[in-house]
């Protein structure tokens, strides 16, 4: 909040949504679609989700009406800022052969310049740990580099509904956002007063603000905010304890939970794909009929394939359990070895969007036991 | 670039709709490269002049019904360098497959007027039940693009980029709200491979399992939960799997509460293609 609070009335939403295609972005925000809450390119304030809720719970999403009109009023949904920041799939380069040899051509770099609008706290998180990965590492991604430099953001501070499957509170991510956006928005539903208290996070956000009518943040706009998001992580619907939990992941590898989830897991690979941080991609070449045309096409794998560790004619983890303790000792063990942070932001997608409603709350819990029978160092 | 022969290629109906030779025929822009690149030797649903063989390529659409089918396919065998088992028929036994789980001889009883003049196997079974098979392509139909991309393989002497994954990632890929968690819809695709771009999803409908089992299908798994969660009665499982690759060995397993693990041990899409190196290790 170093920048200070305004207020802007909620018919207000529409001049920002303007005031940010003007200034040439592309803003993506929450929409219904499809019996869900996605994110999408937004025409105007009228596609926002609009007295609109979701229930969620392991396996389970329903779209609600509400008896307000708030318009942030539901939790994450089963589309995430990856989605924009690494797209896939995304054609690296394409060749073609000529007469006189191989010609290489480069797509443009029509990268477009995104404002991402309702970006919750978690999803903030997520992409900063998506940076630590694909900016600070040995490698820099440019795609991801291009995208994210010019990304606006407008953070939605979670009010206004009941987090079924989230635990940002455990995974110290959420639900209140304290920095990474230009503004942050925190709805108020007042009875006759539907407004917002904006944070100004940035230099961009304040000089965006000069565009849109609002007035300062008074001491009860403020008390209020700040009680909404209170009142969200009260709701928390999961925790996950974190306090030692990847000394207690790597002490059970043989721990018999993992075969009993692999009896469950689908190996479907809906986990990985809904998973805000989940960044592995797989590249391959397309070639055409005439061996002529060929292109490098960068996507979003996933590690419950037997593709994704098919090395030297063989596939290296042949089961459920060996997937599934992989991708779960990632996130939460070796991703913290790896890139000093956990690989799990609390955000619930996996849990909701599993369709056997594996949550992986619930097996960490399990699986870090030390009292888990058969438990043992390996 | 020097210019090798074109390869021969042959395409053959066995007992089928014609859907597979179709999504050939449906290559529409790309039919002319098809014809540059190969010798179109043998293919009675786009031309009635033929080759003979020997042929490089032979693509083989329908299942094997009959004893004349079955020498056939070892006909076909014998002149062909490479087999392909091209859809839902060729590589699982097709929807006429739902008479494995019968009694033909009352089937014939009860259809025909006179059904002494019916000759018919027990089974509809896929041509891998009787001669090797380099490849097999899943899909009722296979989709144009797979079609394509096994005809390039072909011509670069590499192994089709055919995913054996489920539709689930297909789903997340294109942004699809998954029908089964958001709708409640019984829908096939954690379970079935991918390879029709999420059709149904796309259109609300929950997934029909038309490109058969994905490489590991965990059906006991997912039919708990369309039982316990969604509500779905025991009795209308069956019909779930019951379509186009129900003699599928993951799929046929439901009915005899088989868990599909066991019995997709051996994708056949991992038969080798390119090498016939390869195949020969493999059979000795």
């Amino acid at each position: 909040m170093a920048r200070g609070s305004v207020v802007i009335e909620s018919a207000h939403l529409r001049t920002l949504i303007l005031t940010l295609q003007r200034e040439g972005y592309q803003v993506i925000g929450p929409t219904v679609r499809d019996g869900s809450i996605v994110y999408a390119e937004l025409s105007s304030d009228g596609d926002l989700p609009v007295g609109w809720t979701d229930e969620q719970e392991a396996g389970h999403y329903r779209l609600r009406r509400r008896d307000d009109q708030a318009v942030f009023g539901y939790a994450v949904g089963p589309h995430s800022w990856k989605r924009f920041l690494l797209p896939s799939p995304f054609v690296l380069w394409r060749a073609r052969r000529t007469a006189d040899g191989v010609l290489e051509e480069t797509p443009p770099a029509d990268a477009p310049r995104y404002a991402f609008l309702g970006v919750r706290s978690c999803d903030l998180h997520a992409i900063r740990v998506l940076d630590r990965i694909v900016l600070a590492g040995t490698a820099v991604d440019p795609i991801y580099a291009h995208r994210r430099e010019q990304a606006f953001i407008v953070t939605v501070q979670c009010a206004n509904f009941a987090p079924r499957t989230c635990f940002c509170v455990s995974m110290g991510t959420g639900p209140r956002a304290t920095a990474g956006y230009d503004l942050a928005l925190t709805e108020l539903l007042e009875p006759g007063a539907h407004r917002f208290v904006v944070e100004i996070g940035s230099e961009r956000g304040a000089n965006l603000l000069a565009h849109v009518p609002h007035r300062p943040a008074r001491a009860a706009d403020l008390r209020a905010a700040e009680q909404a998001i209170a009142r969200t992580a009260t709701q928390m619907g999961r925790r996950l304890d974190t306090n030692g939990l990847k000394a207690a992941l790597y002490a059970n590898l043989e721990h018999p939970r993992w075969n009993d989830v692999a009896e469950r897991c689908l190996t479907c690979g809906n986990c990985t794909m809904v998973c805000p941080t989940c960044f592995c991609f797989s590249v391959e070449d397309r070639t055409d009929l005439s061996g002529n045309v060929t292109e490098r096409v960068r996507q979003f794998d996933v590690c419950f394939t037997t593709a994704f560790t098919y090395t030297a004619g063989t596939s290296h983890r042949h089961s459920a359990r060996a997937r599934y303790r992989q991708w779960v000792l990632h996130k939460l063990a070796t991703w913290v070895d790896q890139f000093g942070t956990f690989g799990c932001v609390g955000c619930g997608r996996c849990i909701t969007w599993c369709p056997v409603g594996i949550d992986i709350t619930e097996e960490a819990a399990v699986l870090s036991s030390r009292r888990g029978a058969g438990a043992e160092d390996t | 670039m020097p210019r090798r022969a074109r390869p021969k290629l042959a395409v053959w109906k066995f007992a089928s709709c014609d859907g597979c030779q179709l999504t050939l025929l449906d290559c529409e822009d790309e039919l002319l490269a098809i014809a540059d690149r190969f010798h179109i030797a043998y293919f009675l649903e786009a031309s009635s002049a033929t080759v003979r063989g020997p042929y490089d390529l032979s693509l083989v659409e329908g299942s094997i019904t009959t004893p004349e089918e079955v020498e056939r396919i070892h006909a076909i065998r014998r002149h062909s360098r490479v087999l392909v088992a091209m859809g839902a028929c060729a590589t699982a036994g097709g929807i006429q497959a739902l008479r494995n789980f019968a009694d033909v001889a009352e089937f014939k009883r009860i259809v025909y007027a006179s059904p002494e003049y019916i000759r018919t196997l027990e089974r509809s079974l896929p041509a891998s039940a009787f001669v090797p098979v380099d490849y097999e392509l899943p899909g009722c139909p296979p989709s144009k693009e797979a079609v394509l991309e096994l005809l390039t393989a072909f011509l670069q002497g590499r192994k089709p980029r055919i995913p054996q994954h489920s539709v689930c990632i297909d789903c997340k890929r294109h942004g699809i709200t998954c029908v089964m968690v958001a709708e409640g819809t019984p829908c096939l695709g954690p379970v079935t491979r991918t390879g029709c771009g999420a059709l149904c999803p796309r259109y609300r409908r929950g997934c029909y399992g038309c490109f058969g089992p994905m490489e590991t299908p965990n059906t006991t798994s997912l039919n708990t939960w369309f039982t316990q969660q969604l509500g779905i009665q025991e009795t209308r499982l069956l019909p779930l799997y019951r379509s186009f690759n129900a003699a599928a060995p993951a799929f046929a397993a439901v009915a005899l509460g088989i868990s599909a693990a066991h019995v997709n041990e051996r994708s056949g899409n991992e038969l080798p293609f390119a090498s016939k190196v390869e195949r020969a290790r493999d059979d000795g």
